[in-house]
């Protein structure tokens, strides 16, 4: 009894799993001004995006000086700052986003070591 | 003469106190760092001070809360008697609180803190506020990784403040060996204030000092300060520059017999009087007449008691033929009762030069400040007795202290710690003689005027206190 309970589990851990890789990624990255910090930022995303996540993801560049009521709405303080809309759970990501692993880890495409 | 130096411009805060000590208020259109231990005050006075320069300069301000939520902000205020909601809707005031998610940040390169500063610009755009408080900066330090980056978008941060020409509070926590933990009072390099809450034998004693103020003189001391439903009090309580006007001015007593030892004029007014006398000896007595004669001349007079309810009293009075209740109604007599324990030795003095400062009184009299000899050291009562004397004489008004001793002991060695301060000292003691046990008073000093040398017999009748010509010594 017990047996197949904990067989089911495992199933649906292992469907879940399978299912993970292929999540789609909405992704907002938000910037203040046309920096050279912020272009950098949207370089490094659109690679990374292209390279882990080809064809499942979407992703918005938003400029806060354009949008400044988002500051408050999205808790931002640090720029730039790229949120993890999906999958969940919601992640905030800080700074231009040099540090490919580090943005793996952030994203949850990487085990944190 | 020397030249008067320019002084920064100065921003009035409206805080009881803090607009003395700082000879004007926090330096205009610059960052002051208030910091401190947990509990001590910081958050209330950032809100004071917008709640102050809302209401009664006309200056709108912001406060960005890093730690609490608008809503616990606004009960946590409301119980002193700060209304923020109303404040809020008139938009004279702007509470943002921005979370910090201390887990969920990861740092994946450079970055800076642009995004606070459009939203506090919004923020302060929004109702043209003149007035910012950020309350912690610790907490923005706990929650952000790289601390080389934050420290430099501190820097940026104070100039943008002065460039946005804000008058703004920054509070941070104390640090063990740093006055903030992060060590960020060496960016604000105009005006650094700190507070301190501490619990000395049990009992909590907050204090406030101005460690840095560029440009601007200021005390230097520790004050005590009060935190109650009108918010915070700081009592500039040292002006000991000994140069207050002496008065010509003589006031009666409540008992002509007693005036007469004075060469028929009583006490000068403005000064300091002690009178010194064991236990029931009708110190008390002699406080009510001086206190009943300051009312009868439409003078108010505020009393302290430390030892007996003011119906207490104001029924034992009633026994020797003093109406002092008459005398309530009118505000010419107000009665202040406190136990010495409940409070610390500078709360004391804080509350009851508060009380002062509102009542107005021509007359002080504590009744006895012998209660708070068990307290402390005798030094730090010495120096309270000091300050308020001090504080009494610079006002104008005229103090009355009344001293218990011990039979038996000499009299004078407990009071020699503040009989060199105060101008009139009166003795009550029983006298034996000659089988008899008598109460006899006599005037060790009294400055500035003759006074008799007698010991003069002193009793305590239904109609008053009343002193024989001479004390009976016959043979």
């Amino acid at each position: 009894m017990s047996d197949k309970k904990s067989r089911d589990s495992f199933d649906d851990f292992e469907q879940h799993l399978v299912a993970s890789t292929e999540d789609k990624y909405s992704l907002r990255l938000y910037v203040a001004g046309m920096s050279t910090m912020s272009m950098r930022a949207i370089d490094n995303i659109k690679r990374i995006c292209e390279e882990e996540m080809k064809g499942r993801y979407d992703l918005e560049v938003i400029d806060l000086y354009q949008r400044p009521s988002l500051v408050a709405d999205e808790q931002i303080i640090a720029v730039p700052t790229l949120i993890k809309k999906l999958p969940h759970p919601l992640r905030h990501i800080i700074g231009d986003l040099s540090n490919k692993e580090r943005v793996l880890v952030g994203l949850d495409l990487r085990k944190k070591i | 003469m020397s030249e008067t130096r320019t002084q920064l411009p100065k921003s009035n805060t409206g805080i009881r106190g803090l607009d003395d000590i700082t000879c004007g208020g926090l330096p205009k259109g610059r960052t002051t760092l208030v910091c401190g231990n947990a509990g001590c005050g910081k958050t209330l006075m950032g809100v004071e001070f917008l709640v102050r320069g809302a209401t009664e300069f006309n200056e709108p301000g912001v406060f960005m809360a890093f730690e609490e939520t608008a809503d616990d902000l606004i009960k946590n205020v409301d119980s002193l008697g700060f209304s923020l909601k109303a404040l809020v809707d008139q938009k004279k005031l702007s509470i943002d609180h921005v979370h910090i998610e201390h887990s969920g940040i990861v740092e994946a390169g450079e970055f800076n803190l642009e995004g606070l500063f459009i939203r506090l610009a919004c923020a302060i755009d929004a109702i043209g506020a003149k007035r910012v408080v950020l309350d912690t900066i610790e907490t923005l330090f706990g929650g952000l990784p790289n601390p080389v980056i934050l420290r430099a978008e501190l820097r940026r941060l104070f100039l943008w403040l002065k460039q946005k020409d804000v008058t703004a509070i920054v509070t941070g926590e104390s640090g063990i060996d740093t006055l903030t933990r992060y060590g960020i009072e060496e960016y604000v390099s105009d005006c650094v204030i700190v507070l301190d809450h501490r619990i000395n034998g049990q009992l909590s004693t907050r204090r406030m000092r101005i460690a840095k103020y560029r440009g601007s003189f200021h005390g230097t001391n520790e004050y005590p300060f009060l935190i109650d439903e009108k918010g915070i009090s700081i009592l500039p309580i040292s002006s000991l520059s000994l140069n207050h006007e002496a008065l010509d001015e003589r006031i009666s007593s409540g008992i002509p017999k007693l005036d007469s030892m004075f060469g028929g004029q009583g006490y000068y007014r403005g000064s300091s009087i002690l009178i010194s006398g064991t236990a029931g000896c009708g110190k008390s007595s002699i406080a009510a007449h001086f206190a009943d004669a300051t009312c009868r001349r439409g003078e108010r007079c505020l009393t302290f008691l430390f030892e007996e309810s003011p119906s207490q009293l104001m029924r034992n009075m009633r026994s020797i033929g003093l109406d002092l209740e008459q005398w309530v109604s009118p505000g010419l007599l107000q009665l202040r009762a406190a136990r010495p324990t409940l409070y610390g030795l500078e709360m004391h003095l804080a509350i009851m030069i508060k009380a002062i400062q509102e009542f107005q009184p021509h007359v002080v009299i504590m009744d006895p400040i012998s209660s708070f000899w068990s307290h402390d050291e005798n030094f730090e009562i010495k120096a309270m007795i000091t300050r308020l004397v001090d504080y009494l004489k610079y006002a104008g008004i005229t103090a009355l202290l009344l001293n218990l001793s011990s039979d038996g002991e000499f009299m004078e060695h407990t009071d020699t710690g503040i009989s060199s301060i105060i101008d009139t000292w009166l003795i009550l003691r029983n006298i034996e003689l000659n089988g008899e046990r008598n109460r006899g008073l006599y005037i060790i000093k009294s400055r500035g005027m003759s006074h008799s040398n007698q010991i003069r017999e002193f009793m305590i009748t239904d109609s008053g206190i009343d002193l024989n010509d001479s004390m009976n010594t016959n043979g």
